[in-house]
């Protein structure tokens, strides 16, 4: 008789995608059976999509690594002819190697991490090491996203803040933003539909969630700040912006000199109050009162700004306010100048204008919440404004996407919608001052052997003299990140680390350290080329990047150039935060930080890539590690999230709930021995409900800036205006004109910062629009997430690949006939760049002037445990071939990223197609070696009939 | 008479695939299953799915609809596929209606397959033998589970909702009311 299967439920958190949905492990005999959507997790709330319900096929992976390996001596890198070896020689080679960097030079050593919910950690790991190359993956992903909205309204999307489609009666999407997140939005806007609410799209392509959109506004990639200019004109045209809001939350009505011949030209004039040297915006700005017809300090009781016209300060300096400055800046966006450059039709524009401005002013909300503002003013309600709008990588990765991003702050703001209901609200630890208080170094002597890093990593400059250089303005950083080329570049440059490690430019370094970031294939732009720099060997015969490590769970194509590959767990393995610190899975309403928890034991010898690093920072000894004998401080990662608090007795530390002794306590308390188990037994998630006066109104809103200044979230209780005039960017454009006190860019990158550096949002071409001969490469190339796929992993899933086993470039139909492109041939895409063959498909629901792909789906042959013929990389293509890393410019080599933020430019590439000749191969171009099966990998089955419990029997 | 069934409400569908993948990991491992897989991680991976998803585009640019949908066995009222069964292996159930096969008696000849409108029918290469939707039978009726879990796979699943099960003949059910109020429509009625 067969015994019966012992079935059991457990409660983690999921990571197949970067959401973090609660999950409900279902295991058999020790096997995971089923995973379903926890029903009492507030963010997936029971619901769960393709990739969550597929983890069965991620644990089970041929693709799994299994054993720490080391390159074969004397075998090429690249080769990916590996030996395993124990953990022990796998961590004394690392202590050895990264110890004589640390006591010498240590920025010698760089870590990037594909992962960006993990940087508390990781961060704190870098920090303490000494090196100031740090960053996650941001600065290929969504930087701009991020820093633009945060140096707008002190908050973003995503994460950081969020659409309210609970209230909001009007949703525009504007770029492809699915991912992020998927089923929190995918839940809200099945609801918002039903409610009856209108959601438009605008997009070059109809595809995700467009698909279900009221309706769908075609876009010329690259030209979204023209449209939302033209959004700006008309609003202001019309006198639809909220007058009230943007006397009281913005600096509308702020003063700004604009007496061109001044050394103050751009910067608002002050009134004479001294202040502390601190990181909010001081309130000793002026407004002209309406009333009294004289300058008063900003926010006085009883006056009333001018938004408008000129005025005269009694030294004669000639002021206007911001908002007047905007006004003049949009002046010239008509509609019709918007439709020549967006394709859009300028009656839509006005139309589309109009409806977002109406349903803002006429069918206001009043919530009956009383709360009191940061100037002692008490309200009785709260007033929304119900038009909400997303955005993502598709307004993001541009290199004009920074100014375009600050424009659709801009907008929103106008429309009165900032942490307002049914408008956009923030999540904590959001609102932020802008800038953000975290600042970098400042000079190369931050950097010193044997140290922390003085200063943080990543930071948000306000001003030049917060720039990580050195005397002579040359980058600190190896990926140039907060030099002059990229000054706001807050989330740092992953896209360039291998290059400029490759070039020695700024420098050489000694290691390189990557976990779970495929940087040999989707993660880089220009793969052909990235690939043979990791292999390149100087004229000694030295690899030019002398060691590459690369942590991992998955033979990526990216493993075959490592030195030595570290297997990480998957999630369904191990322990993890999802850290207040770092970035949470907070709701509107309040904080929410989780865990994942081990469901099933590790398989193999996989270790998780947080125990590496406290094994590693215990054997180097880096302080926060080590007890004050050097000895070990934290027994493991679980023992370190337990115990590390941000200072000691700061009460503070990666776990906000059940904190205190006994678990009675909550954001700030003692650690908690039980802390894991409590969260354990709490669906793995902690979420802290503010009172509903502190849950909207947040830049200003006293009791809210109050709790979160007492919870060390913030550091000031401070008004948060929203910057709709950046006197921050002016600084930089001052320096670039030789005027202030502070650095100077150098020579070469002048005109650059000047010309960026707008503090008014403005419309420019792309740097590669502007670079390429649009006669000859007349199409716009992008990519879009499909959604059993989102954040590029995963294609090795036996079941997701049966939805996407290959890719294709999808071409308007007419736009095809025209160029006599049948669908279904096979064609070559050409940029400027490279050339990749693949397959066409017609359609209708993409505008003509645009191709695009899946993203993710190409794969290199043999990699992800596929075997060599996989569709994947005989159908399947990676559009990153014909993207540059890099653009001619500057003083040699720019990066191909917006010059602000160092943004990766991926959406700016222009392409050709044309019919691939009758007899070429039926296969995707180019084609690589395929990789081998490493030693530890499990061997790929032919047939697999899944059932749970039998799987190793 | 209870008559089980799924209604997709088209308009929130947007073709995210949950139903799709947590269809089959339900049901490869439970009374329907094993749901074999062939070429997992080779060249034109193929396999046995219960509910699949399709998706294409309707009108001319820029008026273009681009549609998701959902198909899964519809338990029909009157099954097309249960008279062509040679073995009466293809049955219909009595009490509730969904249409189910017999393992045992199955021979693999497929002529429910052709006789199904909807191409729902998903024959099993290796053990040759035609397996399709079971509604989560082994769900619905668990007694361990509660009246939340009791309900299909894809229905708990969906992320919009999209997805709803209940008894067609109750004009009370939620499923009769979303007909009503969204002007639902049946699949080829004939």
């Amino acid at each position: 008789m067969t015994p019966t299967p012992v079935e059991e439920i457990k409660k983690t958190t999921c990571y197949m995608c970067a959401c973090r949905c609660g999950i409900r492990v279902h295991l058999r005999d020790g096997e995971v059976r089923y995973i379903d959507g926890n029903p009492d997790h507030p963010l997936n709330k029971g619901v769960i999509c393709a990739k969550g319900s597929s983890g069965i096929m991620k644990q089970y992976s041929p693709a799994r690594l299994t054993r720490p390996l080391r390159r074969k001596p004397g075998s090429e890198r690249g080769a990916g002819e590996f030996e395993p070896i124990s953990w022990e020689e796998a961590f004394s080679t690392l202590a050895e190697r990264l110890g004589k960097i640390r006591a010498t030079d240590p920025k010698k050593f760089a870590l990037f991490t594909g992962r960006d919910q993990m940087q508390a950690l990781t961060g704190l790991f870098a920090r303490q090491f000494g090196t100031p190359n740090y960053a996650a993956h941001g600065g290929f992903c969504s930087v701009n996203m991020a820093a633009g909205m945060i140096y707008t309204i002190g908050g973003s999307f995503w994460e950081f803040g969020g659409p309210d489609l609970d209230r909001a009666k009007l949703f525009v999407m504007i770029g492809t933003a699915e991912d992020h997140h998927s089923n929190p939005l995918k839940i809200a806007l099945s609801k918002f539909k039903r409610d009856g609410g209108r959601f438009v799209s605008i997009n070059p392509v109809r595809t995700g969630y467009s698909a279900i959109a009221d309706e769908w506004v075609p876009i010329r990639p690259g030209t979204d700040g023209a449209l939302l200019l033209a959004f700006i004109h008309e609003i202001i045209a019309k006198g639809l912006y909220d007058r009230d809001f943007l006397v009281r939350h913005s600096n509308a009505g702020q003063l700004v000199n604009v007496a061109e011949a001044s050394d103050e030209f751009g910067m608002f004039v002050r009134a004479e109050v001294p202040q502390e040297e601190a990181c909010y915006d001081p309130q000793d700005k002026l407004w002209w009162d309406r009333n009294t017809n004289r300058p008063v300090v900003t926010h006085t009781a009883g006056a009333d700004p001018y938004l408008r016209g000129e005025f005269r300060m009694g030294d004669g300096t000639v002021v206007k306010p911001s908002f007047q400055l905007l006004q003049e800046r949009v002046k010239d966006y008509t509609p019709e100048w918007a439709e020549g450059i967006t394709g859009i039709p300028a009656d839509t524009i006005r139309r589309l204008a109009h409806e977002m401005g109406v349903t803002a002013r006429d069918q206001k909300i009043e919530l009956p919440i009383s709360w009191t503002d940061t100037w002692g003013v008490e309200h009785d309600t709260v007033t929304g404004n119900p038009v909400a709008f997303h955005a993502m990588r598709g307004l993001a990765a541009h290199s004009n996407g920074f100014q375009t991003i600050r424009a659709l702050g801009i907008l929103m703001s106008l429309l009165g919608t900032i942490d307002r209901p049914g408008g956009f609200r923030h999540k904590v630890p959001f609102p932020r001052p802008i800038p953000p208080c975290a600042r970098t170094p400042n000079h190369p002597k931050a950097v010193q052997p044997n140290r922390p890093l003085d200063g943080m990593a990543l930071g948000w400059p306000s001003d030049p003299d917060d720039l990580f250089v050195d005397e002579d303005g040359s980058p600190v950083r190896l990926d140039k990140g907060f030099s002059w080329e990229y000054p706001l570049s807050v989330h740092g440059l992953m896209h360039n680390a291998i290059t400029n490690a490759w070039r020695g430019d700024p420098y050489k370094i000694d290691t390189l350290m990557i976990f779970m970031a495929n940087m040999a294939w989707n993660s880089t732009m220009n793969a052909v080329e990235v690939r043979k720099m990791l292999n390149d060997k100087d004229e000694t015969g030295e690899y030019k990047i002398p060691f590459i490590v690369v942590a991992d769970a998955f033979q990526s194509e990216m493993t075959a150039f490592a030195d030595l590959i570290l297997p990480d767990t998957t999630y369904l393995e191990r322990h993890d935060v999802m850290s207040i610190l770092d970035r949470p899975i907070s709701e509107f309403d309040g904080p929410v930080d989780s865990v994942r928890v081990p469901v099933v034991p590790p398989t193999g010898e996989c270790k998780p890539f947080q125990e590496v690093l406290i094994e590693l920072g215990t054997r180097l000894k880096l302080p926060v590690f080590v007890n004050k004998d050097g000895g070990r401080k934290y027994r493991d990662y679980p023992d370190f999230i337990i115990n590390y608090e941000t200072e000691p007795g700061s009460g503070i530390g990666f776990l906000a709930g059940w904190r205190g002794k006994g678990g009675e306590k909550f954001m700030r308390g003692e650690p908690n021995p039980n802390q894991w188990e409590m969260y354990a037994k709490n669906d793995c998630v902690f979420h802290y409900e503010l009172p509903k006066s502190y849950q909207y109104m947040r830049n200003w809103n006293k009791g809210y800036l109050e709790w979160s200044q007492r919870n060390r979230i913030t550091r000031y209780a401070e008004p948060i205006l929203i910057h709709l005039y950046s006197e921050v960017l002016q600084k930089f454009r001052s320096a670039a004109q030789g005027k202030g006190l502070t650095r100077k860019p150098p020579e070469h990158l002048k005109k650059r910062i000047e010309t960026w550096f707008d503090p008014l949002p403005f419309y420019a071409d792309t740097l590669e629009g502007q670079a390429t001969d649009k006669q000859k490469y007349p199409l716009a190339a992008i990519t879009q997430r499909p959604m059993a796929m989102y954040h590029s992993w995963d294609s090795q899933n036996a079941w997701l690949r049966q939805i996407h086993a290959h890719n294709l470039l999808h071409v308007n139909t007419q736009t095809a006939r025209h160029l006599g492109i049948a669908d279904g041939d096979w064609i070559w895409v050409e940029s400027p760049w490279g050339k990749v063959r693949c397959m066409a498909q017609h359609s209708d629901a993409v505008e003509p002037g645009t191709v695009w792909t899946w993203n993710a789906i190409g794969k290199a042959a043999g990699a992800w445990g596929l075997s060599p013929d996989a569709n994947e990389s005989q159908r399947g293509f990676l559009l990153n071939h014909l993207i540059s890393e890099e653009l001619p410019g500057g003083a040699g080599h720019v990066s191909n990223s917006d010059p602000i933020t160092g943004q990766a430019a991926w959406y700016d590439v222009r392409v050709r197609i044309y019919k691939a000749e009758a007899g070429e191969p039926e296969q995707t171009s180019p084609q690589f070696e395929p990789m081998k099966r490493y030693p530890g990998q499990s061997e790929s089955r032919s047939v697999w009939n899944f059932f749970a419990g039998k799987v190793s029997k | 008479m209870t008559q089980l069934a799924l209604v997709i409400d088209l308009n929130v569908c947007v073709g995210c695939q949950a139903c799709v993948t947590n269809c089959k990991e339900w049901n490869t491992s439970g009374s329907a299953g094993p749901m074999v897989d062939q070429n997992p991680y080779g060249k034109d991976p193929t396999g046995t799915f219960f509910n699949r998803v399709q998706t294409y585009e309707v009108g001319e640019f820029p008026n273009t609809e681009t549609i998701h949908f959902p198909k899964s066995c519809l338990h029909c009222e009157d099954p097309p596929c249960v008279p062509v069964c040679p073995t009466g292996a293809s049955y219909k159930r009595k009490e509730d209606g969904i249409v189910l096969v017999d393992y045992d008696k199955c021979i693999g000849c497929k002529y429910c397959s052709w006789a199904c409108p909807y191409g729902v029918r998903e024959f099993d290469e290796q053990q040759k033998i035609m397996k399709k939707c079971t509604l989560c039978v082994d769900r619905i009726y668990d007694p361990k589970m509660t009246e939340e879990e009791r309900r299909p796979a894809c229905v708990r699943a969906c992320p919009t909702s999209a997805r709803l099960y209940g008894d067609i003949h109750d004009p009370e059910s939620e499923v009769s009311q979303a007909i009503r109020e969204a002007g639902g429509y049946q699949l080829m009625p004939e």
